[in-house]
Parts: structure tokens; sequence; C-alpha cells
């Protein structure tokens, strides 16, 4: 027996017992259902799917601080790509999935992707290593990149759709780029955080990386993109629910 | 002593007008390389230094700045053009007198650069743009003397320091500069002359008369304030009686939010409909505007203000200062009243109103200090090391330039004289490579050193960035607030982005004297509209909380040993009695704890007297020790003079507890994680130019995402502790929001005499502050269960807890 319930070493061994509603899931998540397909929005941001034992991640934005330095301004403390794979390695050592989608905006742009330091390309295999591993393009990203894996510009899997840009007619949508984020206001505190949004037909991912901003749930783009019913998933120590008007 | 020639003695004999002494003695020592002016509020102190260019330049000048002109605000400059144009004009003079600041339009600021006028008034920020163009040796050729006004408000902030490297980058263009200081009462003139010298160069002093004693005391008032708050509210009819009695008033507050409550209550209650208006840095300009014009005109009878009016335009007929609140500042009491009678040599006249009972003594002891000509003020720190990020940025832009020779500039100002090489150094890798441990992109960076040894931007095309965001006035997280129209209502002012988050429709608060009703949130401006509610939910929105000033607290706590206290008033005698009878009155050399249950919750009190700000941050590295101990803590209050803890343990033995060791060790570790400490790192990153406020081509919108400052704190104090912008975050964490420096001074003072009273009940000096609003949840898991409740709460509300 695992001696912590919630913390399961492989997530996949969930497999081998009966399958208890989704509900009812202990792993620090908001499980839901999209397209008939059971997944859980963990708290880290990521989203994984038990069934096929996947797991997603959007906008990394590696590279970040060395395309600013690029530009000309002030290069931002170089450890985003560092910190952004260590916790992604954190998710992966908790979920052990058996494939890896990551939805775009990986890289900042294509040049950080060729110009990955030694020890975080490094990372980067060690994570990649025994999955399979793919790129979906960014408006960031496009096109096929150096790093190892599968490069491609969306991907459908069962009734599900992964691709970095939701669609207004999208079904069974499952995509980032928007870096969403959401605001609970209490008692004079109005307190952010990234955020999924989830409603019968799409969900949109909150950024991963560690240099992203967000925009808020509330916005025009994201309004018009989700139904009124939407909810909103924040990432954080736990994963919180609410409703996405209301954040 | 030297006389006026004609056409300027014509010109004050003609008026009947006659100069002032220290104008005179102004005009004798004109050769000075550097002399400060101290006079006090209404004595010529801006004639007195532009005299000497008048009479230098003469009436038919050669082309070519001759005298540079800086004052801290837009407005006076614009003023002063206006003031000396008309004299110039009068006296048959050829000077071209303009003014160049944010304001000015873009082919005026061309014209200048092209052909500069006689004398430029401008700010410390369009100066710092001027030294970064290419050409700034062409446009300063030939300049003479520097005149730096309100040189006592620019040392308090980074502008000064700002302005001080631009005068050494000038002193380098211009050999033989003359510099001018112009100050407001100060209390430690040296201090101000060695912020201004140009090192290793003296500044000498020139003290004007100080004039006679202001006729200042206590404004009568029949109801006693109450125990808590800052709203005076029971004042409001006294006030009233004395605005009526006065041709006009000003009344001073010491925060935005106090004055706009204020100036609600007081017209709820102005039964005549005095014309009264109200004056604050959070209202847009053109409401000030407005009201500043109406002053001009006499129109108003009262102005209802806080240090936005500390500053600035004379108004010869305001013969009443009345201060809401403690002074909290002896320094800053005394050059309010001086607004009072802009008349050279007339006594002016000031009343304190006290807001609160302990205010009633703060406010007595402030007379006494007023009277006494005893100021207050904190020794200013060295120069701030962001300031020093941008200069060398900014130099880089006019220039490629050798590090030996700007770190010899940089160490002939003031605040940098002392600025070792090896931080010098630092400044520089910042600027040029981030500084960081990790040396990851060196290839990308800013700054770059040529095969001669000069250094210059990589990238040329990094100037426009850099001149675009300089600066180093805070102003980033404040958001518009306007009426909802169909396209684009009336600009009200602005409130804190912090604020501005916490807002959901419906909410009401006060702004420019009326109740509005948050709308919602539209590219970054909050709309609102006009509401009729009587008493708004939320009141405040920011602005700077001052802490009383140490010498004050002292002043302070020197009063409350006295046996009895017949200057005040009967309730405050008996209640300091109370407090000696029950428990015991601080005492200056001690520390007094007092430990009693209250409530069914255990208290601790302890009377640190060290201000507002640091009575906040030990509350945070208390509750924080007392959490590690198991006391349980759950929250804490903190006035000027004490920090009230709740929680579950009584508190039985208090000196491991003030250890200054720990509480530094707290300050390092785990204080770093606070709101505030991010905040200052927010303002640092942005002055040393990590984060750019300002991009080419577009100004932030709404529909951008930005990632926020605190993901790059967060990441520094992970992966690069020692990083130089947290170095500088750790020096200011001693001084404004975090303030650690009052709390070493307090760990000297006390040095180890900590009296911990163990009491059964509360005591009269403890009950007040349990009145205070401001109170502080212990964090940890809290902000969680925040959440928690509030997401559960919203999901019912829609029905869809049930998914």
């Amino acid at each position: 027996m695992r001696s912590d319930p919630c913390l399961p070493e492989r997530a996949s061994d969930l497999l081998q017992f009966p399958r208890r509603p989704a509900k009812e899931h202990c792993m620090n998540g908001h499980a839901f259902t999209l397209a008939g397909t059971d997944l859980i929005a963990l708290a880290s941001g990521a989203l994984y799917w038990p069934a096929q034992d996947v797991l997603c991640v959007s906008d990394l934005h590696l590279g970040k601080a060395a395309r600013r330095g690029r530009l000309g301004q002030a290069t931002l403390p170089p450890y985003e790509t560092r910190d952004t794979l260590a916790r992604l390695g954190a998710v992966l050592g908790h979920t052990a999935p058996r494939t890896v989608i990551c939805l775009g905006d990986s890289f900042d742009d294509p040049e950080a992707a060729r110009e990955l330091s030694d020890p975080d390309a490094e990372t980067l295999r060690a994570l990649q290593n025994g999955r399979r591993w793919i790129w979906i393009e960014g408006n960031h990203d496009p096109g096929p990149l150096g790093p190892a894996g599968e490069h491609m510009p969306n991907l459908a899997i069962g009734a599900l759709r992964f691709t970095h840009n939701a669609t207004p007619q999208g079904s069974g949508e499952i995509s980032g780029h928007y870096h969403p984020k959401a605001t609970v206001r209490s008692k004079g505190r109005a307190m952010s955080r990234p955020a999924f949004l989830i409603d019968a037909t799409r969900v949109i991912l909150p950024a991963f990386g560690t240099y992203t901003g967000g925009l808020r749930c509330s916005d025009p783009v994201l309004a018009r993109l989700m139904s009124p019913d939407a909810i909103a998933v924040l990432t954080g120590a736990r994963a919180l629910c609410l409703p996405m008007g209301r954040a | 002593m030297t006389e006026l020639a004609p056409p300027f003695s014509t010109f004050f004999t003609a008026r009947g007008w006659t100069l002032h002494p220290h104008q005179r003695d102004m005009l004798a020592r004109a050769d000075a390389a550097a002399l400060l002016l101290v006079a006090p509020t209404g004595g010529g102190k801006t004639l007195a230094g532009f005299l000497p260019t008048l009479v230098e330049l003469g009436p038919d000048p050669a082309p070519g700045l001759h005298t540079l002109y800086i004052s801290p605000l837009k407005a006076l400059a614009a003023d002063i053009r206006r003031n000396l144009r008309r004299p110039a004009q009068e006296m048959g003079l050829n000077i071209r007198i303009e003014d160049r600041t944010g304001d000015t339009s873009y082919t005026q600021k061309r014209r200048q650069r092209a052909d500069p006028p006689h004398i430029l008034l401008t700010t410390p920020e369009s100066l710092a743009l001027l030294t970064s163009y290419e050409d700034a040796p062409r446009i300063f050729a030939g300049l003479q003397r520097v005149v730096i006004d309100e040189a006592h408000a620019l040392a308090e902030s980074k502008r000064g320091d700002q302005l001080m490297l631009a005068l050494s980058r000038l002193e380098t263009l211009c050999p033989g500069l003359r510099r001018v200081g112009l100050s407001a009462t100060v209390e430690d003139p040296p201090a101000l002359a060695r912020f201004l010298a140009p090192h290793p160069a003296p500044c000498e002093i020139l003290l004007a008369d100080p004039g006679p004693d202001p006729d200042i005391a206590m404004l009568d008032v029949d109801a006693a304030p109450p125990w808590a708050g800052g709203g005076a509210a029971h004042a409001i009819p006294a006030v009233l009686d004395a605005v009526r009695a006065h041709k006009t008033t000003l009344i001073f507050h010491n925060t935005r939010a106090q004055a706009e409550i204020f100036f609600h209550n007081l017209w709820l209650a102005n039964d005549d409909a005095l014309p009264i208006g109200i004056h604050h840095g959070s209202l847009d300009r053109a409401q000030r505007e407005r009201v500043e014009a109406a002053m001009q005109e006499g129109t108003l009878r009262a102005v209802v203000c806080t240090g936005s009016l500390d500053l600035g335009l004379d108004w010869g007929n305001v013969d009443l200062v009345i201060q809401i609140g403690a002074p909290k500042n002896v320094k800053r009491l005394v050059q309010r009243i001086g607004r009072a009678n802009h008349r050279y040599n007339a006594p002016s006249k000031a009343r304190l109103v006290p807001a609160n009972r302990f205010e009633v003594i703060e406010c007595r002891a402030a007379l006494e200090a007023v009277r006494a000509r005893d100021l207050d003020g904190a020794p200013r720190g060295p120069g701030p090391l962001d300031v020093l990020c941008q200069h060398i940025l900014i130099r880089a832009c006019s220039g490629p330039f050798d590090a030996d020779a700007l770190y010899s500039e940089v160490a002939r100002a003031g605040p940098y004289a002392d600025l070792s090489r090896a931080t010098f150094d630092d400044c520089l890798a910042f600027c040029a490579t981030g500084g960081y441990a990790l040396r990851a992109y060196d290839k990308w960076r800013r700054l770059m050193q040529r095969p001669d040894g000069l250094w210059q931007l990589r990238d040329p095309r990094s100037a426009a960035l850099i001149r675009m965001n300089i600066g180093t006035i805070q102003d980033a997280d404040l958001v518009k607030v306007r009426l909802r129209r169909n396209r684009g209502g009336k600009p009200l002012g602005e409130v804190e982005e912090a604020f501005a988050a916490s807002l959901s429709p419906g909410d009401t608060f006060l702004i420019g004297g009326q109740i509005v009703r948050y709308e919602g949130l539209r590219e970054m401006v909050v709309e609102v509209s006009p509401d009729a509610a009587r008493k708004p939910r939320l009141a405040v929105f920011g602005g700077t909380k001052f802490a009383t000033s140490s010498q004050l607290s002292q002043r302070i706590l020197t009063m409350l040993q006295q046996d009895s206290w017949p200057d005040l008033p009967g309730y405050s005698q008996d209640w300091l009695r109370l407090q000696r009878e029950m428990s015991r009155l601080p005492e200056p050399g001690r520390l007094l704890i007092e430990s009693f249950p209250h409530d069914g919750r255990e208290h601790a009190c302890v009377y640190g007297f060290a201000g507002r700000n640091a009575q906040q941050t030990l509350g945070l590295l208390l509750t924080k020790r007392m959490e590690d101990l198991g006391l349980d803590p759950l929250g804490f209050v903190a006035t000027d003079y004490a920090t009230l803890i709740w929680g579950l343990e009584p508190l039985t033995d208090a000196t491991p507890l003030l250890d200054i060791a720990s509480l530094r060790d707290g300050l390092d570790h785990w204080l770093m994680g606070n709101a505030v400490m991010k905040r200052s790192f927010r303002g640092a990153a942005t002055i040393a130019g990590l984060i750019t406020r300002n991009m080419p081509g577009n100004r932030k919108n709404g529909r951008q995402a930005t990632m926020s400052s605190d993901i790059l704190y967060d990441t520094l104090v992970k992966y690069d502790p020692d990083h130089l912008l947290l170095r500088i975050t750790r020096d200011e964490a001693m001084r404004g929001l975090v303030d650690f420096a009052r709390i070493e001074e307090m760990a000297e003072r006390v040095a180890g005499r900590i009296d911990l009273l163990r009491l059964d009940r509360i005591s009269p000096f403890a009950a007040p502050l349990l009145l205070e609003v401001g109170k502080v949840p212990i964090k940890g898991a809290a902000e969680e269960r925040l959440l928690g409740k509030e997401t559960t709460r919203l999901l019912a509300e829609a029905g869809l807890d049930a998914l």
C-alpha cells in the first residue's frame, strides 16, 4: 500500500484499481469531464488525463530572459528556464505520464530553443527520457525546433483536440496561449492566481512558465470564448474552483 | 553691503521695495562655487536665487544658456517663468526665460536643444533626460549657474540623488559652474550642504533670519477627541468657526484618505455653504489646477489638503493653517505653518487638532518642540544604488565613457561621496550584464567594453528605451478613475492599483469629496458612477502614511515622566494617571511590555515608540517568532507608539523575543517574502532599469499580459540571493515602509532593559489600540483558508457547488 493515498507514486497505478468517480479523485487537482473524457486540472497548472496517461502543459516560455537581452533590454534573472523545468520535473515525478504534450509557446522564440544552455538542455533530455514528448506549435515557436520530440501544429486523440490557440468553433479542445488568471476578492484583498478556464467544450490552460504574466479572465476575449457557466480553477497550493464570471 | 545698480535699483525704488538682508547677501556672495540659502517660508528665496543671474545677464546678454533652475514641481517651474518674465520685461532686460518639463511640447523642446534660452526652468527628470543626449556638451556650453529650489524637499527623495548625479555630470561639462541651493528651515543645514556640495569642495551656508515665532496653539474644541482613529469629525464645528473667522485657511491632513473623509464631513456640516475645496496628489490634475486658480483669485475660504500643498505657489492671503491629526514630524509642521501669512517678518498663525486621545499628547509635545525650535529629521542614508544604475545607463546614452572617469565624477556628488569603487563596479556590472551569479547570457550584455577600454551601449537603439524610462518617481502602480459615460467621462483622479484590484462592482469609496460606486475596470481605468450613499463602504485608497519622528517620540516619552501634566486637558491627565496606577508609563531608556488576558484572548502590548512603520514591522517579526515558540498569535495592530498582539498563549518571557540578532535574522529570512519587501524591490528594479515601464510605441494596455515583478523577486531570492537588487531592497528595508533602522535604534536605546508586566486586565494605554483599524491577521495558511472559504461561497451562490 502507498503511505499517502493522495500522492500516488505513479498516477497510472490508479488504473490498476477499479476507477472511482472522478469527483472523488484525491490527486491535488480538480477532476472534470470534457467530451466524455475524465481529466484532472492539477494545482501545479498541468492537466492530467489518467486514462491515456497523458500530461499536458502550456506556455513554458523557456529562454525568455535571453530573448529580452537580445532585444537590447536588461536581461531578466537567467534562472527561469531552470525553474520552469524543475517544476515540470516535480509534476512528472508525481504523475509519471507516458506522454507529455506541450501546448505551444514552449520557447520564447526559435532562437531561445537553439540557445538552451547545456545544463538546461540536459535537464530537458532527462525529463523526456522514456516517454513520448510532443511539441505543439505556438505563435512564439512556430515550425519544428531543435529539441528532440515530435513537432506538430496540433493533435487529436480520441474526442480531444490539442492546440495552442482556442478556436471559436472548437469542441473537446485543449489550448493555452492566453495565460488566464483569476482574481478572488475578499475583505478588501485581491488574490490573483493563474487559472484553468473550463466549460463544456474547451479547457484553456494557465501558463506553466515561470516568467509569464496573466490575462484576467474578465477580459472580453476570454469572456467571448468561454460559455457563461464556465468555471475557473485556481492554481497554487490547492486547485480551488469558482465561477469564471465571478473571478 | 552690495547695492543694486540701475535698472534694478530703479525698478525696486519705483515699487517701494527693499531687498531683504539675505537677498543682498546672496548678491554679495554670487561668486561662491556652492552656496546654500536657508530661509523661512515666504522669505523671498526664489528672488534671492535669481537676482545674481539677472544682474550678470544685464539688459543685453549674449545668446546661450546661463542659468538652470531646478524645481521639484512642474507647476512651480511654469509659475516662476511667469513671475520672472514680467519684472525682466519691465526692467527692459532682453532675457529669454523658458521652462522645460514633461508638459512642454515636442517642437518647443527641440528648439530649446538647438538654441537654449538664457534661463531654463526644469525638473530633475527633464535635466537627466537632457544630459542623456549626445549633444549635451553643446546644449550646456557656457552654463554659469544652477539654482536648486526647495532643496530640502528634493533631498528627501531619490529625485535629489538623481539631481546631484546630473549636477556632477554638468560640472564636468561646464568647469567653473556655480550652484545655489534654496531651502526652507531644516534641522541640520550642514547635512543639506554636504548633500549639495561638489565634493571634495564644500558648500557654504547662508542662514537667513528665521523671523518671528509663530502664533501656534491647539484649536479650541469643545468635544474631547475619540479614543482611536484619525477622522477628527469631533472638531468639524470648531474648524468651520475658525474658517469663518479668517480670510483663507489651509486645512492640512497627513493622508489623502483622511483628507477625503474630513472634506466629506465638512461639507455635510457646511450650512453656510462656505466655498471650501480639496487638493491632494491623487486628484486629477485639472481638478487640482482649478483649486489652485481659485486660491490665487481668493475665491476659496479654505482648502482641505495634504503634502501636495507643502511646496509651491505663494498664496499671500492664507492667514490660518490648521493641522488635523498629530503632525508626526516637527520640521514638516514648521514648514506647513509657514504657509500661513507669506509675508516676511510677520508671524504665521497655526492651530493643531489632535484626532484621538494619544495625539493630544503628541500635539502638545510638538508645540513645545516648535517653540524650542527643536527640529527633527532622520539622517540621509548613502545615495541609493538603483539611482546610480540608472545614471550609468543615462551616461551610456550620451556616448562612450571611461569607467574610472565616471567613478570620480559620481563620487563628487554629495550622496555618493563615500561610494566604494567595488560598489560602483557592481552597479556597472548590473547595467552591463545584469550582474547575475549565473553568467548565461553575457553575449547579450547591455553595455560592452570596446577595445580602447571605453564602455558603450551594445545596441545603440536601446538608448530610446532607457530615455523613455528616466526618473525615480514610482507612480507605476496608480490607475486612473473616471466617471462612466458613453465616450469616457470626467477624470476624477487616481487610486493605487492594489486598491482598484480589491474593488467589486457596487463598492463605494470617496474621491475628490464625492462618493462614487465602482462599476468596472476598462482599459486600466477604474470606471465609477456617482452614488447617493451617505457613508462610503471603503475609504482607504493609498497615499503615504508618515511615522512619528524619533525626536518627537523621545519628547513624548520624556513628557510622560512628569509628575503632573497641567498643560494637557483634564481627560488626558486622568488617562495618564490611570495608566500610571494600573500599569506603568513607558520610559525613555526602557521598553515596557504589558501582558494581559482580555475577551478570552491573551494580549501583549509592546510600547516601542518606534513609529508606525517600524511598529508594524515589529508586529510581523514578533508574531512570526511567537508562532515558532508555540504562542499561537492570531493577529496584531500597530500605531506610532505601540504594537498590540493577540493570541492563545500568554507571553511570560519577552527577552528572547526581542533579541535584536534574531529580529535581524527574521528580516533577512522570513520578512524577505513580505509584500512590502516585494514593493521595495519593484521600485528598485524599475529605477535600475530591469523592468521597463514605458515601451516605444505602446503604453501598457490591459490586454497585454505583463509579468509581475514579484516573480522576478521570488526567482532572485531563490537562485541569486546576493544579487545587487536584493542588496538594494534590503538597504531600503532599513528605512521607509519597513523602517528596520528604527527597530535597531529602539533596541540600542533600550539595551535589554525590558519591563514585562503581567496585568489581570487590559491597561488604559492598550485599550484604544483595540479600536484601531488596520488589524493584521497572521498569514501563513490564512490566505489559503480565505481563498477556500470565498471560492466555496461563490460556487454555492452560483449554484455550481454540486459540480
